[in-house]
């Protein structure tokens, strides 16, 4: 009789928690406080940053009371002053440039994003494809799971020029390549990865008995994938997802900067720090937008979990 | 479901062996030399020490093991026939609902299984749900209930396309002693509306005697039929467990444990006798 439970061990029936999944006032409320959170971390950021500053101004670029230096210099060029960095968002990009700096660090926003979510889904298909071929035997799994691994282990800065050359190379008719889709695959290696490795845990995840169940209704392999296997796989894959969404990004900004591709935040990046002694706080600008977009992209994520995971019981979320 | 007429038995099961990992050193004997025939409309319940092949000699039944040895017809036909012709309905110890789905949705699966349109699935779920006795829990997720009400949806989901075998593996043993006893009332009244055939699988013998028209008995190692005990209480209501017949057969079912070779039956059958 080891396997009777006693009953306090089981869910109760609480009318309370029936209608509060993620949605209503208490989402809104941890909403709030998230928001306050964030805001709170980037003044901290910013204080912090300003005192270290007026420290090393105050010391002469030395730790207080000693004459050890500081690691870094804290010099307007280094580190140019906060608020030098939050006005220089509003002035042109170089004199004379009718268009300020945000419009083009939000034009290379968008078009790095639009490298990386094309990345990021194809790395989806792919990733959930590795999946699903792993799935089918154990062989398979043993086969194909140490390529995969392998294959994050090779190094993007390699990676990125061979993508590139071969994207040049590929000549269909009625279609011309861009060399904006191979930064695309680019972020497309990083994305598949964790997608490909949740995924196949996310579908081995049904206990024997739902899996027994499905087979004493005579499901077929296609129905027990699409109403049993890929329901179950979905908490496994929202993490891979976040993880995937900001490879993808770190993948579109190091695709575009190899591929040399123009009109992106690496190529931003590339022109911005060859011009950094005259101008620092642009680099930090673009530094910034990037961040930005990694963190948009995520909550682009985080909606869709809201949405994916608003009917699960609040320990799968 | 159920085309058996009353000259085809619901189960037959001969001379069923099964040997899991043969020939390796991990090899167990589950089961050997097991006969029985259950005809239709009738309530079995196997009962026996943990080990003795129970929950294997169903699974073998419900096709999902392939016996090592013996034949088993179903209303017939070859188990795995009866399998793809949604001839059984199954529950487990745990509910094993799915959390995505509502608990109409729940019991609607293994009629979306079966290509029901969607008019008729919820015509048939909210049957179920008022059977069950959960008309207004339709619209919830599984988790919001508790684990008794589970229970009753994966029974509901059981008998969602009116199997004529229902296959159930100690459905209740997670259950309190209480939502237990109402559940059984429920199960009886549930096979008599729908003269479902019943194996059932079950430690407790006041259960089993409850609910059987034949309590078999069976002991480990190796896991064979040692007793079949027919149970002859007429028609269950709440007086039948006050019934002079029932703590009769209760004795008998403890003495045929008992005089089973396997030392482990008194300890695992003494928890529910109270
Ligand atoms: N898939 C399996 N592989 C190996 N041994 C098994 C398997 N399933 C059951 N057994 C063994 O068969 C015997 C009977 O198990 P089971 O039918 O679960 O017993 P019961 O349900 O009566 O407790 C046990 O010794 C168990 O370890
Ligand atoms: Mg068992």
């Amino acid at each position: 009789m080891a396997t009777t439970a006693p009953t306090f061990l089981q869910k109760p029936v609480d009318p309370a928690r029936s209608n509060s999944g993620r949605s209503g006032p208490s989402a809104l409320s941890r909403f709030a406080r998230r928001t306050v959170f964030i805001i709170g971390g980037i003044v901290a950021v910013a204080l912090i940053y300003t005192a270290v500053k007026a420290m090393g101004h105050a010391t002469g670029g030395t730790w207080p009371f000693t004459s050890m230096p500081l690691p870094f210099s804290t010099d307007d060029v280094t580190m140019p002053p906060v608020m030098d960095i939050v006005l220089r968002f509003g002035q042109p990009q170089r004199t004379g440039d009718p268009k300020n700096l945000t419009m083009w660090i939000l034009e290379a926003m968008l078009f790095t994003f639009r490298e990386a979510f094309v990345g990021f889904i194809i790395g989806i298909i792919i990733g959930m494809a590795i999946a699903l071929i792993m799935l089918r035997t154990r062989w398979l799994e043993r086969g194909v799971m140490p390529w995969v691994i392998v294959s994050q282990t090779v190094p993007l800065i390699a990676l990125a020029p061979v993508v590139v050359a071969f994207g040049n190379q590929i000549k269909v008719p009625l279609f011309s390549w861009q060399q904006w889709m191979s930064v695309a695959l680019i972020a497309t290696y990083l994305t598949f990865f964790p997608v490909a490795v949740n995924g196949l845990r996310g579908l081995k995840s049904p206990t024997p008995l739902a899996l027994d169940f499905m087979r004493t209704n005579a499901a077929s392999g296609n129905a027990t994938l699409w109403k049993l296997r890929m329901p179950a796989a979905v908490p496994f894959l929202i993490p891979a997802l976040k993880l995937a969404a900001t490879a993808s990004v770190v993948g579109a900004i190091v695709g575009e900067i190899s591929a040399g591709v123009r009109g992106g935040l690496g190529r931003l990046l590339i022109d911005y720090s060859a011009q950094y002694l005259s101008d620092p706080s642009r680099l930090y600008c673009v530094v910034i937008g990037a961040a930005l977009l990694g963190v948009l992209f995520v909550a682009l994520i985080n909606v869709t979990d809201l949405l994916l995971m608003r009917n699960r019981p609040r320990e799968a979320r | 479901m159920t085309t058996a007429d009353t000259t085809t038995p619901a189960i037959e099961i001969q001379g069923v062996g099964m040997v899991f990992n043969g020939g390796r050193p991990n090899e167990v004997t589950a089961l050997t030399d097991i006969d029985l025939t259950v005809q239709a409309g009738e309530f079995i319940s196997l009962i026996g020490p943990s080990g003795c092949g129970k929950s294997t000699l169903m699974r073998i039944v419900g096709d999902l093991e392939t016996p090592t040895s013996g034949a088993v017809r179903v209303n017939g036909k070859d188990p795995r026939q009866a399998r793809l012709d949604h001839d059984y309905g199954m529950a487990f110890q745990q509910a094993g609902l799915f959390d995505w789905r509502t608990v109409s949705a729940n019991i609607e699966l293994p009629l979306e299984l079966m290509k029901w349109n969607k008019a008729r699935r919820q015509t048939r779920s909210s049957e179920l749900l008022d059977l069950v006795h959960l008309a207004d829990f339709g619209a919830m997720r599984p988790w919001e209930l508790s684990g008794g009400m589970q229970q009753r949806v994966a029974i509901a989901r059981a008998l969602a396309a009116s199997p004529g075998l229902l296959l159930m593996d100690e459905p209740f043993g997670a259950l309190d002693e209480m939502t237990r006893e109402r559940m059984q009332g429920e199960l009886v009244r549930i096979c008599a509306e729908t003269g479902a055939t019943v194996i059932f699988v079950t430690h407790s013998i006041p259960e089993a005697v409850y609910l059987s028209d034949r309590v078999v008995v069976m002991s480990a190692r190796p896991g064979q039929i040692t007793d079949v005990i027919p149970v002859a209480l007429g028609e269950r209501n709440e007086d039948t467990r006050e019934d002079p017949t029932f703590f009769a057969s209760i004795t008998t079912v403890r003495e045929a444990l008992r005089g089973a070779p396997a030392p482990a039956v008194t300890g695992s059958n003494s928890v529910d006798i109270s």
